[in-house]
Parts: C-alpha cells; structure tokens; sequence
C-alpha cells in the first residue's frame, strides 16, 4: 500500500453503507467465522484457557524481541540463509529491488503478505520492470482489478462472482463464467505458468521461531509452499513481532491462528521453512532471504501502553466480529490493515492524528477482545489512543489541539460536580425538551428520535429521599 | 451481604427516565432491601473517559468515590457504568495510590443490579408479572465486559406472563457507543438498524436491556421507523406485577 489514506474514513463508510453486496458478503463471512472461531475455542483439548496461556507467552516474547530476533538471526544464517533486518519499508523495499536487480529476476510470485502490502514492495518492483504475480485466488483478483485487499485473510470478499467473471473475461482472457470452481480452475491455469517462469517469490511468515531458527508459513491453496519452493530465490518478509522463542509455543500458536482465522484446526498447507535447498535435496530454492521489519514497530514496542498490540498474530479473528467493519469494510480503513487490530495499528505506524477516525469511529464493544485468541485488549488501546488524541503525548509528539471539545468536556464535568447546576440544567432542558425535538440537531437526527427529560432527576426527587427514610428503618 | 444497598442512578436514566430508576428502588425494597439514594451523586465519568478526557473523567469519578465511600453496597442498573467503575477506575487512576485504592474498594462493592440480585442475594424470581412477547439485548459491557449474560434471562424466566424468544445475536453491539452514535451517525445507524432487524426478527413485541444507553439508542431509532415494539429497561419489568403492562 503506497500511501495509507486513513483520514478518508467518514467519506469511505458512507459509500460503504450505501454497498448492499458488501453488506451481504461481510454478514455471511461473519456468521460463518465469527461464531466458528468461538466454537474452535471452545473445542480445543486444552480448553478455551489456551488463549491465557497464548497471552502470556506471546507478552514473554514481546519481552525478549531483541535476544529472540538475534536467535533466529543466528540459526537462520547457519542454515545458509540471509538474514536482514529493515529499519523501515523503504530499506526493505530497497533490499528487494537490489537483489532482484543483482539476480536478474524478471518474474515474481507472492504468496499473500500483509507486510509486504505495508511496504508496497508490488509497485516498487513493478516500477522495475519485474512482473509481480499474486497467488493467493483473493489476492490475485484484486490485483487483477487493480485495488487493495479489504480483509486481512479474504481479500476479495468485497467482490461477486460475477464481479470476478467480468474481470477475468477482461484480464486474463477467459470466455464469461461465473461459476466458482471453473474461475477457480482458469486462475490455477494461469498462475501455474506464472509459477514455472519466476525467478522469485515472495511470502509473508506467519511466524517464526527463534529456538530451531524456521519460518513457518500457513495457507489453505498450496500456492505458498509453490511459491516457497519452486523460484530459485525466496524472500520472505516478517513484522519482527512475528517471532516465537520454541517450537512448542509456535506450534501452540499456530493452532490458536487457525482457529481464530478461519476456525480450522490447522490451515491446508502448513510449510516450515530454515534456509535454502540443502545438498542432496531435489526441491527448494538456490537461496533464501528473511527480512526481518522495523517500521515504527520498535516505537511501539517502547510504549509500554501500546506494547500489548506487538502480540498479535494477524489472524483476521477480530474482524470477523466486529460490527463496523461488518458494515464499513476494509478499505474505510486506507491502509493495508483493517478492522479493529487496523483501527489500533495503523494510527501509531502511520500517524496517530491523521487516523482519529479510525480509533473514534468504533464502538468500544469489546467483540474483538473476545474472540482475539491471544488475548489482545483492543479496546482499552483504542481509549488510549483517544485519550492521546484528547490530551496530547509527549512520547508521540501530539499536541492537544480540540478546544471545542476539550471546553464541552470541562462544562460538563463543572456540571456533573455541582449539583445546583445539574439541576438547573436538567430543569433548562426539560423546559426546551419540546422545541429540542422540533430541531434538526446534526449527527443525532434525522435518523433517530430525540429523547425528553424529565423535569426533576430521580435522585432529587422527594420519593427517591421517602424510600430512603422508610427502609433505613423498615427491614 | 448487606441488606443495606445504594442506588446509583446512572446520568442517562435519572432526568430521561425517573420511572426506571423508580422500579429499581421498588424492586429492591419488594425484596427487602434497605435502599440509600445520595443526593450527591451524578455520574461516573464514562462520557469523558471512553472519549479520552481522562481529567475531567476523574474529577467526577472522584466525586463519585466520595459519594459512595461509605456505601457498604452499591447497586447500579447499568452494566457500562460498573465497568467503568470496576474496571476502568483502576485505569484512570493509575498513577494515584491513594484514589487507586479507594476506587478498587468500591469497584468490589459495586454491583449491576441483576448480578446483585442473583449472585449476591440469590433472588431469581422477584414477584414480578408481565404479560409480554419479550426478546432480550445483551449490552456490550454488561455481556463482554462483566460476564453478566446469565443473571437477567434467570431473573426474566421467573416473571409471571412473559413470554420468552432469543434473538440471533443478542450480543452483537446496539451501534450506541456514546459520542460515537453522535460522530458517526451513518455507521451508528446501520449498526442499530442491524440490532432492530434481529429484534423484528423473534416476533416480539417487547426488547428489554440492562444498559439505558443501548434502549435509548434502540428506541429513539424504532419511533423514526413507527415502529410499535417496546422497549423497556429490566427494571421496569421485575417493578411491574399487574396484569397489563
Ligand atoms: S488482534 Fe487478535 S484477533 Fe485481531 S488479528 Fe491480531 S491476533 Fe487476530
């Protein structure tokens, strides 16, 4: 994603709104995932505490990310592999484009990467002369339509079948169908060419593993094991969050990512991967590359409010709960990471001012904490951030900067600690109650009824005081 | 437990709707419940909080803390209010030992008023009568956020008349979220309209919450629509006896 649009997200939901067929499909991924992970929770061997335990070990290696990254470092480069860690996208990005240069790549095939989506490392290649294939079915249709994912393991799922039948009809040649397994059956056509001319592919890693020094790589199409191990070169790129201190609590975690994923025991294919082609082995590639990246997630991991978010997984689980992004979608969010972990990430790596609406326009309803399978509390980062937005940070170089608001909320707090006033207020508003509901008031009607007030609250009340007097003594 | 419980009355149900914080009282006392009502009390600084004005946010949960310091009990019909209280004081005064323990005192002595009923007293069935076709909304932070999903359905079992249908997705968010609903009232809209067609859906004819917030939200956008569902706090259920409602 070349350049995040966050600020975009007022206009981005209204026209999201107004999209039947997104709503549709959104609804129906939900009901399918949402409550499915929950129930893959609950049918685990170990039981549902699992995710405790996922919580605490995920915080130990959020703890340890410099000793673990150095391990992995270590054991990788014994197994004759590369390793490079990237300050930011641009050094990976450049890390990339020197290698295929050197190499003389002339095709590239991807297995899905958010990362490598956060870096835009498609359009810098491409600017290169250097043909990117996405091979994941969902990715390789947006990329076909020219657009940018809307969910972190469905891209596609803003798109018809017809939708795909019109595109594949214009793109890759094919005579109009919409019928799934024959569109699915012309995309393997297709691609499997792709496979067999490239030079490089390029992955993501769900998750590595310091201790035995392997990236492991899940996916349900097999296109990521083809990419892993037919091109010569393989680059995989990894947030350095991504990491596991043993093989035990990889294997742990991959499970709870399935789970939380799509509600699987374990994904189709599950790939580990240490280091090039060894001798005397026939498959695999001539040379491997682990970038490991930075951008802005050593700032995060320096706040020790935020640091919780380095946790996370990427499983997608939270937004297949979340009731805004089941009406919104992804590309509200304008940047490669959506959903409530988005409306988290992507203020503190992109800018946390120009991202208000992503961490104010969500409801706080703790979905996403529920179903999160290693704990992460999402909404009480979201309070933070807007406490951050509210008040300023020092840490993040934010001033405040609402006095509207910031004046309102010290109205209201005289208010709520005098009780005079209070009352007088209420007596105020019950008075203007009838012309109040007359009144268009913005951002409450025309969609909804305004409420009355009562002339009196409760507590002031002579009968909240009588059953006070009466029962102090009755019972 | 003590018999002896004050009532916080939560800011969106003391001036809109006095007659439910009334059934709270009325409940309590049919049960035998001593009820104490200060005069003092306002809100528990939620709206400041959850929009990130943590100063203003303390300055009325302090002036909460003094209104309830000496409360044995406390009992508020509102699941968003008690977890502001149980969970989110201890947040708010994080870097102020001494209102940090007085605020997780008195989050342990706080209780939403169907846990109180249930788990404290162990009362399921409060004499109530209300003939009705119910369906019931669990509230975010009443479900999620307190683990309270069991406690009002025991409690709406046990009432005489009510009859009773589970909505798909009962815990599935209102789209109210406070300032929320104001900043963003498309997204806040859609959300609710969502909740309403899950409503519409059990044939009920009655929705009934534990969280003003949600039920203000839900009916304010049920009479845009004509809508002829009720909707009622729990409160106003357990308080009525008669036949019709
Ligand atoms: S925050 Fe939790 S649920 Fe959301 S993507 Fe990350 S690991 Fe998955």
């Amino acid at each position: 994603m070349t350049t995040p649009s966050p600020e975009h997200y007022p206009q981005q939901a209204k026209q999201a709104l107004s999209d039947p067929i997104l709503k549709k499909a959104l609804k129906g991924l939900q009901d399918r995932l949402g409550s499915g992970a929950l129930a893959a929770y609950r049918n685990l061997p170990e039981g549902e505490g699992l995710r405790h335990l996922a919580h605490e070990i995920r915080k130990a290696h959020v703890r340890n990310i410099d000793v673990l990254l150095a391990t992995l470092g270590r054991n990788i480069r014994s197994h004759g592999g590369n390793v490079f860690f990237a300050r930011d996208a641009a050094a990976a990005t450049d890390y990339v484009l020197n290698l295929a240069r050197e190499r003389g790549v002339r095709g590239v095939v991807k297995g899905k990467s958010m990362t490598s989506e956060e870096i835009g490392i498609n359009a810098a290649l491409e600017k290169d002369g250097i043909s990117v294939t996405e091979t994941d079915l969902g990715e390789f249709i947006i990329q076909l339509a020219g657009e940018h994912p809307s969910h972190i393991i469905a891209p596609a799922i803003h798109k018809t079948r017809e939708d795909i039948g019109r595109l594949f009809e214009k793109t890759i040649g094919i005579p109009y169908t919409d019928d799934p397994p024959a569109l699915t059956l012309a995309a393997r056509k297709y691609l499997r060419t792709r496979f067999l001319e490239a030079d490089m592919g390029i992955t993501g890693c769900n998750l590595a593993c310091a201790q035995t020094g392997q990236i492991a790589l899940v996916s349900n199409e097999g296109n990521i094991r083809l990419s892993t191990t037919l091109p010569r070169i393989h680059v995989a790129i990894m947030g350095m969050e991504r990491i596991c201190a043993t093989l035990d609590e990889q294997l742990l975690l991959l499970r709870l990512l399935c789970r939380g994923a799509s509600a699987q025991k374990m994904g189709g294919y599950v790939s580990f991967i240490a280091g090039p082609r060894k001798d005397g082995f026939r498959d695999g590639p001539e040379e491997f590359h682990l970038i490991v990246l930075d951008n802005d997630r050593s700032r995060i991991l320096a706040d020790p409010v935020f640091r919780e978010v380095l946790c996370c997984i990427r499983c997608g689980g939270c937004l297949n709960v979340c009731p805004v992004y089941a009406r919104i979608g992804g590309h509200t969010y304008g940047y490669a990471y959506s959903g409530p972990i988005g409306a988290v990430i992507t203020p503190l790596l992109t800018g946390i001012e120009r991202s208000k609406h992503l961490y104010c326009g969500e409801t706080l309803c703790g979905a996403c904490k529920d179903i999160c399978p290693v704990g992460i509390d999402l909404p009480r980062m979201l309070l933070a951030l807007r406490n951050i937005h509210a008040e300023g940070s020092r840490r993040w170089n934010i001033r405040p900067n609402h006095l509207l608001e910031s004046l309102a909320y010290g109205i209201w707090a005289q208010l709520m600690t005098r009780p005079k006033l209070y009352n007088a207020a209420i007596r105020l508003g019950h008075e203007l109650s009838p012309l109040i509901q007359r009144l268009h008031l913005p951002g409450w009607t025309p969609q909804r009824a305004i409420p009355s007030l009562a002339k009196r609250r409760f507590t002031q009340s002579p009968m909240s005081q009588t059953s006070t007097g009466e029962n102090r003594h009755g019972s | 437990m003590s018999r002896i419980v004050s009532v916080f009355v939560p800011c969106l149900m003391d001036a809109p709707h006095p007659e439910t914080a009334r059934s709270v009282v009325t409940v309590l006392r049919r049960i035998g419940v001593s009820v104490n009502i200060p005069k003092e009390q306002s809100c528990c600084g939620q709206p400041a909080y959850n929009n990130g004005y943590r100063r203003e946010a303390a300055r009325v949960a302090r002036r909460f803390l003094k209104t309830f310091a000496s409360a044995r009990a406390i009992v508020c019909p509102s699941g968003s209010c008690v977890h502001m209280i149980r969970h989110e004081y201890p947040v708010l005064f994080a870097n102020d030992a001494q209102w940090l323990r007085l605020a997780e005192e008195i989050g342990k002595r706080t209780f939403e008023l169907t846990e109180f009923l249930v788990d404290v007293l162990q009362v399921t069935d409060v004499g109530a009568c209300y003939p009705a076709k119910a369906t019931y909304h669990d509230s975010c932070h009443l479900a999620r956020g307190l683990g309270i999903r069991s406690q009002p359905r025991e409690l709406l079992s046990n009432v005489r008349g009510l009859q009773w249908v589970e909505m798909k997705d009962s815990d599935r968010c209102c789209g109210f979220g406070g300032a929320f609903s104001i900043k963003y009232p498309e997204i806040s809209t859609a959300l609710c309209d969502d909740k309403i067609e899950n409503i519409r859906n059990t044939g009920a004819d009655t929705v009934i919450g534990c969280d003003m917030g949600c039920l203000m939200h839900i009916a304010a956008r049920l009479a845009t629509t004509g809508s002829p569902i009720h909707v009622r706090h729990i409160a106003d259920i357990l308080a009525h006896t008669g036949n019709a409602p």
